[in-house]
């Protein structure tokens, strides 16, 4: 078996996500390429919560609809999923709790037999699967050692109790290669803002943003970063462009409700040329929406949010190492622009797991502007042919760093002089010129698939990976622009190159991208939108595509 | 000392008699007086919000951030956080931090964030031409409530003791010299200081006369008891018909915001590392 596909459920509270790490992080020292979703209701307590983690040869971004290990905390795992079950497929329950065919594991015995808490009962069910699936006992002690800090010779001796009492009954082949580290979509656009030289997050508390404001947190002094959580967005968004202001690379996290409330901070840091990313985690909307599910429903928001016209930059990254990769350009280029930029995940990147091979990841350098030393004859807003001023912090000697949300001339002062309006307008519009060049110097649109290709999937963000795949199997192209503005003309029309029929692929109701693409005189022939909160399975998707090709 | 010209050459729109004119003398007699004593008002921001308050961002030529209406202090704060050497004062107005942006006065208060936070507390919206603000006094009738209105004002000082403020003063700008060594007392003090100034509106309310004759200075009062000044914030409640006392009402030392979020600079080899060294601890 090369393609693996598990999947764990139980109630909300028994700890399914941190069960869901350790079986991929079995199948990653298995050297297996992951995948997992984590599909979890919005409360704290109760409720039906599971994740299904899948393992692959190659690099991998969805899930299939059906898996091969079925490990059931409570009987509702086993009613929900039964459906969904591979022939053949093992299914590892809680003997105690779950009646059942298939492995039961006697949890409350082996705890009782070990004197170990309830909450070790997880360690049993994952040593029972690690025997049904035929891995090595090694591998599961050195996991386990990796990723349990407490009780781990207690935890392990449960595992071990459970691992002895299954068979074998559905073995997983092994690659026999270093398994490679395992990044949620958050934790990478955390590492790639900190590659970019992230040195404050700023950010108030929403799902799927908040992973990542938990992550910075916990990492905070080994990433020397400052970590502020306010009052609301408001202040989020402000107290980040204070630091961008005393020359401090910031950025800030929410999803579409808290970024309603920055968008005045937005507008902003156009108008004053401040530099600052937006990580805005789309879920399913509108309002309070669907809080702990996904969707696509903000590119045409962030694309047009904040009065008046000022440049930004917007990147949707498809998976973790593009979320790693994309997260360090964006940084450096709202710094190199003095421009706000976005990073566009959703609910599946945000909160998904991927293997990252950081091999695979271009390398990102910091770049930091040369301080000029003008004294007195400083201006913020100095005028030039590429529009971007030498920028100064307060503190610089003699000078005066003003910046302001009024109109303002180049020194930074308050002017409703027609000239001067219309001088700053060009100024800054002309640093759009020199984005959309700027961006020719990176992957903007990935493209990939069969160079003769009529058809082609369109699509961004993390649809990527289900796009892939199913394109990759019908011989299909697939087309995946990264940058979403400036817009890659240039790059998507070369993609584009000799396809007759382009099917865009979006995860919300009124195909935004299609949209954009349409106002670039790009034509979409076929539309295939989802827009209930579930992210597309390989087979869900393949059977919509199928449909529309026929 | 650097010589700087304290006033920049931007022509003055405040309307003649405004109450800015006295704070901005005033700022700009501070900024003078800290440079003679040999600090560099390179280190000096001051940050605005939007309003007739607010046009002082242009007048005084230090390093400044013109903001948004009501949001000064979450860009003080982020300056202050980013770089903790940094002098950072607040000029907002009323309608400023008492409504648009109460939430952030008050948690930077609770915080005790050591900036210095100036409202130039007219008690009417100027440059939107004439509503009643949080401080307005009942029944008072302005453009959006002709007949009066139907709520009672604010009294700041309360707020700001309730929120945790560690210095907490009130001066008028009638008083210049009083009021001189109110915010310079809030900037030499080590946690976040306010000063609810008492100004005039030429314009739309011109209540010098209601307050001079009431104004008194606080000097039989030990701003080191909260419950005392918590009583002396009361004699007056920005309505009624009572001695208004001036000066410095508490003053307390208490650990700062930004003395405990403190955080150690890393150059990016630093931080390279440590990125690779996560990655590397996730197989």
């Amino acid at each position: 078996m090369n393609d693996v596909s598990v999947l764990i459920g139980g109630k909300a509270g028994d700890g399914i996500n941190s069960a869901g790490a350790m079986v991929a992080r079995l199948l990653g020292r298995m050297g297996y390429q992951i995948y997992l979703y984590f599909d979890y209701p919005s409360l704290i307590r109760g409720g039906h919560n599971f994740a299904v983690i899948r393992g692959a040869e190659t690099s991998i971004g969805t899930c299939h609809e059906n898996v091969d290990f079925l490990l059931a905390l409570n009987q509702e795992t086993v009613q929900r999923h039964r459906d969904q079950l591979n022939p053949g497929a093992s299914i590892v329950f809680n003997a105690d709790l779950v009646k059942g065919e298939g492995q039961g594991v006697p949890v409350t015995s082996i705890l009782h037999e070990e004197q170990a808490p309830a909450i070790m009962g997880n360690s049993a069910l994952i040593g029972g699967f690690a025997k049904s699936a035929g891995i090595p006992w090694e591998t599961v002690e050195s996991v386990f050692r990796s990723q349990i800090p407490r009780g781990i010779d207690q935890n392990l001796k449960v595992a071990r109790r459970a691992y002895d009492q299954l068979a074998t009954v559905n073995p997983i082949e092994s690659y026999n290669r270093p398994g490679l580290p395992l990044l949620s979509g958050n934790e990478a656009i955390g590492l790639g803002l900190a590659r970019g030289g992230l040195e404050a997050y700023v950010s108030y508390p929403m799902t799927p943003s908040s992973s990542l404001l938990h992550f910075l947190a916990e990492e905070k002094e080994k990433l020397g970063l400052t970590v502020v959580h306010p009052e609301n967005e408001i202040a989020v968004v402000l107290m980040a462009l204070g630091f961008a202001y005393a020359g401090k690379r910031s950025a800030v996290g929410t999803s579409g409700g808290g970024f309603c409330l920055m968008t005045e901070g937005l507008s902003l840091a156009g108008m004053a040329e401040l530099p600052l990313v937006f990580v805005v985690s789309q879920r399913t909307g509108p309002s309070t929406g669907l809080p702990t599910y996904t969707g696509q429903t903000e590119l045409q928001f962030v694309l047009h949010a904040g009065q008046g016209e000022f440049p930004r930059l917007i990147v949707a990254p498809g998976d973790a190492e593009e979320a790693l990769y994309w997260s360090a350009v964006a940084m450096n280029t709202a710094w190199k622009f003095q421009v706000p930029a976005f990073i566009l995940p959703d609910k599946t990147l945000s909160e998904g797991t991927y293997s990252v091979g950081n091999d695979r990841i271009p390398p990102v350098k910091r770049e930091d502007p040369v301080a000029v030393d003008l004294g007195y004859r400083y201006k913020r807003y100095a005028d030039n042919p590429t529009g971007i001023s030498p920028l100064e912090y307060p503190g610089a000697k003699d000078a005066a760093v003003k910046v302001n949300s009024y109109a303002h001339d180049d020194a930074g002062f308050t002017t409703e002089e027609a000239e001067m309006v219309d001088l700053m307008t060009r100024k800054r519009l002309r640093k759009w010129e020199g984005l959309i060049m700027e961006m020719e110097k990176y992957p903007v649109v990935n493209s990939s698939g069969p160079a003769g290709a009529r058809t082609a999937i369109l699509c961004w963000g993390s649809t990527k990976g289900a796009c892939r795949e199913v394109a990759g199997n019908l011989g299909l192209k697939l087309v995946q622009p990264v940058v979403l503005s400036p817009f890659p003309m240039t790059a998507l029309n070369a993609a584009l190159d000799g396809v007759k029929t382009v099917i865009c692929v979006e995860e919300n109701a009124t195909a935004q991208l299609a949209t954009l693409a349409g106002m670039h005189g790009i034509t979409i022939h076929k539309k295939i939108l989802k827009y209930d909160g579930r992210p597309f399975t390989y087979e869900s998707l393949l059977a919509r595509v199928q449909e529309a090709l026929s | 000392m650097t010589g700087r010209t304290l006033i920049t050459d931007i022509q003055n729109t405040w309307c003649p008699g405004c109450g800015n004119f006295s704070i901005q003398h005033t700022l700009k007699n501070i900024l003078a007086d800290l440079e003679k004593e040999g600090r560099s008002l390179d280190d000096v921001v001051l940050v605005s919000g939007i309003g007739c308050h607010a046009k002082i961002a242009d007048y005084l030529n230090i390093n400044s951030f013109y903001s948004l209406h009501g949001r000064t202090i979450p860009v003080a704060t982020g300056i202050k956080l980013a770089n903790p050497r940094l002098t950072v004062i607040c000029c907002c107005g009323d309608g400023d931090c008492y409504a648009e942006g109460l939430d952030h006065l008050l948690f930077a208060a609770k915080r005790n964030l050591d900036i210095t936070v100036v409202v130039h507390n007219n008690r009417v919206y100027g440059l939107t031409t004439g509503q009643y603000t949080p401080t307005s006094p009942l029944g008072f009738r302005g453009k959006s409530t002709p007949l009066g209105t139907e709520e009672f004002p604010f009294n700041p000082l309360e707020l700001m003791l309730a929120s945790g403020a560690t210095y907490v003063a009130r001066g008028y700008t009638k008083k210049m010299d009083q009021l001189k060594s109110l915010i310079r007392g809030g900037i030499d003090h080590h946690g976040f200081s306010f000063i609810d100034t008492l100004q005039i509106c030429a314009t739309f309310f011109p209540a010098a006369d209601y307050y001079t004759p009431r104004v008194y200075d606080l000097a039989d009062h030990d701003p080191a008891r909260f419950m005392d000044a918590c009583t002396r914030a009361r004699e007056w409640d920005y309505n009624g018909d009572a001695k208004i006392p001036l000066g410095v009402f508490y003053r307390a030392r208490f650990p700062t915001f930004d003395d405990r979020m403190a955080q150690k600079e890393m150059d990016q080899d630093h931080r390279d590392a440590a990125v690779g060294a996560i990655l590397a601890s996730r197989t």
